[in-house]
């Protein structure tokens, strides 16, 4: 196969750390596996001992274990805009960003299901999942759509790969031991570069694009409804679902922007991701975070006004500064309000600020479904005379930090190491660039 | 009056003891010492145990070996329900004082620790000038229970005669039903129950509930182990002041061990009502209001311990 100048230029660019690892991206190997192992400790003392070593008691019957669950299959909505939405509406400057929003999707998503596993208490039994299944659960439902939503976003990531693994497979210039030649080989599936071959993967791709919206939808829909189907105040709301997936989206927006700065600082992408891209997805950004904190207001706005017993114990929990209110107002502030007035402001509206806005937003949301977990399990219908502080009001403990850093560390490190087996920026794709806008120019003319 | 009350009780609870021994190992403990193969150490705690003959014998405690007082059925029978049955449990909150004792006859009946209460007595204050009143709170084994709904592997299951029980040995511990449980009823094995050997040895079955396993959702089952052999629930026959009354709807009978009353009248006649019929979750646990009451409120805050007469203080200070 013939590999063009410019798809050569691009690899030579950006083989560096598939070539060698620099000391410093060792250091942070290290780093990340002493934290994960750090996870692992956690994750033997749950073990051995039972989730007792948990904040989580018969009240509060899950805890950030499940917060992590939904921030993770959050920020997998990175991939699903990008190479969905951005993909159909053939945007071409996703096109620098796209590898590593796909990349972040399907690491995302299965770093999340294993928060929600970690709040199994019999994991011998996992099993029984699928040989009893119940199809009137919706922690089925959830088994069903995460695992088709990780398969779609796996191929996606996948089908793109393909032409690249056929150009690393092609250049001899780029110098891996040959186990790895190997790997790409076997990987390229005998890609040649064939207009058959790229048409399929044109169409396949267009497909899986379009595929991945609604398996998107539905993925955060049902994870929403664990709670909206049940009677509990604050959970139990027919808005439950759209205002997951909004928020999904938003944070995976947030991540993603993060995800350009930080990759463009490291590997130098200034020529590739310009300032003028952050601005595109600030807008992004400006109109998420609108439609969410429209969601959030008018959520909280109806159970205040309507004034249910209930819904008001939840609320006095919220708005509590001994409770929850230092919480609520950093999740509102940070995560509506400061995203939208960096994006709002034209001096703000930088590289620099945006990442910062967006950085304090995932935080906030991850805070968010802290607060939509905890306070609502801290209020059954009926009243908890418990004299066991532990059984009242959740804690989170060293096991839970443990496990979540350590979760977290894997995530990291899924990515460094994916980044050192592939080239992080979409080589055959970005190559075609001017060749494809030419040819839409003469399919307009 | 009180002295004679506390007597009351103990020879309740002794007997109680002696059901509770189960008859293989009867024998053995009213023919005393023939049993006793440690010697030297003289254990200072007795037992008193009803004897064959009618007399109630002391034996030291740790000649008696304790197994469980019913044997259940398969887990795949248990499934089923005993057929032509619809169990019902009628709760008359005028007659309780907070005694207690369905609480610790339940954790006897299925080797509870102290601190885990598949039946709990709350105090409900329900509104600022109503008058607080004493709230024994069961599993109401829902018709339309939100927990069977949720469970993903058909672990908790409704059966035709009405219980809502739990199979532990299929329970993945992911705490769904515990969330959907809109009155808090379940509770979980957050560590390693503490069970003795031999209950930990016995044969599970749904319907005994017991032994506890780590890492699984529990609750009150309703006792059909007790129903199968013809007895009441043991928080039934616990209770000095016949507060529950458990019965079959489908006999329209239910009884607190001392009244057999028929359950329609029951309910028509003193205004039985379900516990927050509005949440659509069809209770089979009905309640009396609190009404014509046996004993003021206050007198169920007397002999408590001040930890559990700390659970109340929120109530309490309210008034």
């Amino acid at each position: 196969m013939t590999i063009s100048d410019k798809a050569k230029t691009l690899l030579s660019e950006f083989s560096g750390p598939l070539e060698k690892s620099t000391t410093i991206s060792k250091i942070w190997i290290f780093f990340l596996v002493l934290l994960i192992a750090w996870g692992m400790v956690g994750l033997y003392y749950q073990v051995r001992y039972g989730h007792v070593v948990t904040g989580m008691r018969d009240h509060v019957v899950w805890g950030i274990f499940i917060a992590n669950f939904i921030f993770f299959i959050g920020i997998s909505y990175a991939g699903a805009v990008i190479s969905g939405v951005l993909h159909l509406l053939k945007i071409e400057w996703r096109k620098p960003f796209i590898r590593i929003a796909e990349l972040i999707t399907v690491i995302a998503t299965i770093i999340g299901p294993v928060f929600i596993l970690l709040c199994v208490g019999r994991l011998d039994r996992l099993h029984h999942l699928i040989i009893y299944p119940r199809l009137q659960s919706p922690i089925t439902w959830d088994v069903l759509a995460i695992s088709t939503y990780l398969m779609g976003s796996i191929l996606l990531l996948y089908l793109a790969l393909i032409r690249d693994f056929a150009i690393y497979r092609d250049s001899p210039e780029l110098k891996v031991p040959n186990w790895q030649r190997k790997w790409y080989r076997w990987l390229a599936l005998g890609f040649r570069n064939t207009p058959e071959q790229n048409r399929r993967i044109e169409i396949s791709m267009q497909l899986l694009a379009i595929m991945i919206i609604p398996l998107a939808i539905i993925v955060h829909s049902v994870l929403s409804w664990i709670f909206g189907m049940t009677l509990r105040p604050g959970w139990h709301s027919t808005i439950f679902g759209p205002y997951f997936v909004l928020a999904a989206i938003y944070s995976g927006t947030g991540v993603l922007i993060i995800a350009m700065w930080v990759f463009r600082k490291i590997y130098k992408l200034d020529e590739y991701i310009q300032d003028k891209h952050f601005t595109y997805v600030g807008y992004m950004l400006l109109v998420l975070a609108a439609g969410y904190g429209y969601f959030t207001f008018s959520e909280y706005l109806t159970h205040w006004y309507g004034s249910e017993h209930w819904d008001m114990e939840v609320l006095h929990k919220l708005f509590n500064w001994e409770e929850y209110g230092g919480l609520f107002l950093f999740a509102n502030l940070g995560g509506i309000v400061l995203p939208m007035l960096i994006v709002a402001i034209p001096s703000l509206r930088k590289p620099g600020w945006i990442t910062f806005g967006s950085a304090v937003m995932v935080l906030a949301m991850w805070v968010k479904r802290y607060l939509i977990i905890v306070p609502t399990l801290e209020t059954p219908l009926l009243p908890i005379q418990d004299t066991r502080v532990e059984f009242v009001y959740y804690s989170i403990t060293w096991v839970e930090w443990s496990l979540t850093i350590g979760g977290l560390a894997t995530f990291l490190l899924l990515f460094t190491l994916a980044s050192k087996f592939v080239t992080i920026i979409p080589v055959a794709e970005m190559s075609e660039t001017k060749a494809e806008s030419v040819h839409l120019k003469m399919e307009t003319t | 009056m009180e002295n004679r009350k506390q007597t009351e009780s103990r020879d309740q609870s002794a007997r109680r003891d002696f059901i509770k021994i189960g008859l293989g190992t009867l024998a053995a403990a009213s023919c005393g010492g023939g049993l006793c193969s440690c010697k030297g150490k003289q254990e200072k705690d007795t037992i008193e145990l009803l004897s064959p003959e009618g007399e109630v014998i002391e034996v030291p405690a740790h000649h008696v070996k304790h197994v469980h007082k019913t044997v259940g059925v398969s887990r795949e029978e248990a499934r089923k329900g005993i057929p032509g049955r619809k169990f019902v449990m009628v709760i008359d909150l005028g007659r309780c004082k907070n005694a207690r004792n369905c609480i610790t006859a339940c954790q006897k009946m299925h080797h509870l620790p102290e601190d885990k209460e598949w039946i709990s007595v709350l105090l409900m204050k329900d509104s600022e000038e109503a008058s607080p009143y004493w709230f024994p709170k069961t599993c109401f084994h829902c018709d339309n229970p939100p927990c069977v709904k949720v469970c993903p592997v058909d672990a908790t299951f409704k059966r035709s005669d009405g219980l809502v029980l739990i199979d532990t040995e299929r329970c993945i511990g992911c705490k769904f039903c515990m969330a959907a449980c809109p009155y808090s009823t379940r509770v979980f094995n957050w560590d390693e129950p503490e069970q003795p050997e031999e209950i930990q040895a016995l044969d599970y079955s749904p319907e005994t509930s017991v032994p506890s396993k780590i890492g699984t959702v529990e609750k009150c089952d309703f006792c059909p182990d007790m129903a199968r052999m013809g007895k009441l629930p043991d928080c039934v026959t616990a209770c000095p002041n016949g507060v529950f009354y458990f019965g079959d709807e489908n006999e329209d009978v239910v009884t607190n061990g001392s009244e057999t009353v028929r359950f329609s009248e029951l309910i028509r006649d003193k205004s039985g009502y379900r516990y927050m019929e509005d949440l659509g979750t069809e209770p089979r646990v009905y309640y009396l209001p609190p009404r014509d009451r046996l004993f003021p409120w206050e007198r169920g805050l007397d002999d408590l311990s001040d930890d559990i007469k700390d659970r109340f203080k929120d109530v309490l200070e309210d008034i």
